[in-house]
């Protein structure tokens, strides 16, 4: 099956090796809050949140395919998305620090999912004008997965926030613990600042105002607090990782590590 | 083949060579390894089959969800019809844009949908918040309905019960 061209063709090799990494931090950041959601597959509280939290986990891995497979098409050193997935360390994993964060109780899920979904719906809009048409024709795929994905989630948000004074409690709990890897979020690097030049994508400014006033209104409709902001050199994006991550791939990569090239 | 007029067509290119029209017929006959009762043309996943400029028969084919695992099994199955038919050059292409939209089902494949017991769905409105047109129950044709979970037994389904029949019953989510 071929695959549509890489555009533009003509890259230079320091804009090429910027976008591998720009594609991998959206790539890693899917697989990883995928393979998160896959842990509660028979322990979520109720049998159709459990069917809903799969089903998320399903499109995040979709996507990370989608993303993994063109990283190493630009990449170039015959890597696919299977090599990039079970053969890399944590240091090489390029996600945001709070998708690698560990499930804590479905109120810590649900806000972790909340605020990535949110993320993700402005970085995927944001992609719909790329000069880079493979990226562009996959956030385009993307995005419209992601709007029910934050349906879900910032229904349950409303439900646990505004809910009983036990779910409310646990709601801004998992909301104070986790606040503070969202700086993460927008903050541009050069890596960014080489892709908005290059047409690419936008810098994060814009879509950064967008993400926090809906955060913040659907803050007010779940009845809950914004913590104050938390500045942490939390560098995920960077391959400097918490130290969830390499228990999680740990498990993730277990069978391939040990059998290499097995497969079904 | 026309799509429902609601998205963007699949390219039928005017007017079609015998070998193009014999292989819309072949696909119409794949059946959806999920919901056999429509195949992968009342789906809306075959996006074009043309003979270019090189010759060659190109077939596109498009995935619903990124992460439907039904994907493979859908490439493997159109692949193995070509073939079967004589069509073993024909070049099999993979398209991502524009995105696949449920408002590509066929009217065919509504009716088949609805006939099989799954509500078809309405027109995508992409909303962050609620739900868009009326859902009416493929059993009774109660409007009567309630969503149980967005979430069913596919990526594609969302779960529903009817409060006149009381039946439960799948509903093709619209994307």
């Amino acid at each position: 099956m071929s695959a549509p061209a890489a555009a533009p063709e003509r890259r230079d090799r320091a804009l090429a090796e910027a976008l591998v990494r720009y594609v991998l931090r959206l790539a890693d950041t899917s697989l990883v809050l995928g393979q998160r959601l896959g842990e509660w597959i028979g322990h979520a509280p109720a049998l159709e949140e459990d069917l809903g939290l799969a089903n998320l986990a399903l499109d995040l891995v979709g996507q990370a395919r989608l993303l993994l497979t063109y990283a190493g098409e630009v990449e170039g050193k015959g890597r696919d998305e299977d090599a990039l997935a079970y053969l890399r360390d944590a240091p090489e994993f390029l996600n945001l620090t709070l998708a690698e964060q560990p499930n804590g109780d479905f109120a810590h899920t649900i806000v972790r999912q909340w605020l990535i979904d949110a993320w993700q719906l402005e970085v995927y809009e944001g992609l719909g004008g790329s000069t880079d048409t493979r990226l562009a024709a996959i956030a385009a795929k993307a995005v419209k997965e992601t709007r029910y994905h934050y349906r879900f989630s910032s229904g349950w948000l409303v439900r646990l926030g505004d809910g009983t004074a036990e779910s409310q409690a646990r709601a801004q709990q998992a909301l104070d613990s986790q606040w503070r890897f969202t700086e993460e979020l927008f903050t541009p690097d050069e890596i960014d600042e080489r892709m908005a030049a290059a047409g690419i994508a936008p810098l994060p400014a814009a879509a950064a105002a967008r993400w926090r006033r809906r955060v913040d209104e659907d803050l007010r409709q779940a009845t809950l607090v914004r913590p104050a902001a938390q500045p942490h050199p939390w560098h995920g994006r960077r391959g400097v990782h918490s130290e969830h991550l390499g228990h999680m791939l740990a498990e993730m990569q277990h069978l391939q590590r040990t059998y290499p090239g097995v497969s079904w | 083949m026309r799509a429902t007029g609601l998205g963007v067509t699949a390219d039928t290119g005017g007017a079609q060579t015998a070998a193009e029209r014999a292989v819309w017929r072949l696909l119409a006959r794949v059946p959806d390894p999920e919901i056999p009762v429509l195949s992968i043309v009342d789906l809306g996943i075959v996006r074009y089959v043309r003979r270019a400029a090189d010759r060659a028969l190109h077939v596109g084919i498009t995935p619903t969800y990124s992460g439907c695992p039904a994907t493979a099994a859908i490439r493997t199955a159109t692949r193995a019809a070509l073939d079967e038919a004589g069509f073993g050059d024909a070049l099999l292409e993979e398209v991502l844009s524009p995105p696949w939209s449920s408002d590509w089902i066929t009217p065919e494949g509504r009716a088949k949908l609805e006939a099989f017991g799954i509500a078809p769905p309405a027109p995508a409105a992409g909303a962050l918040r609620g739900t868009a047109a009326p859902v009416r129950c493929p059993r009774c044709g109660s409007l009567s309905v309630a969503r149980i979970s967005e979430f069913g037994s596919t990526p594609c389904k969302a779960h529903y019960v009817c409060s006149a029949c009381r039946e439960p019953f799948d509903h093709f989510k619209c994307i």
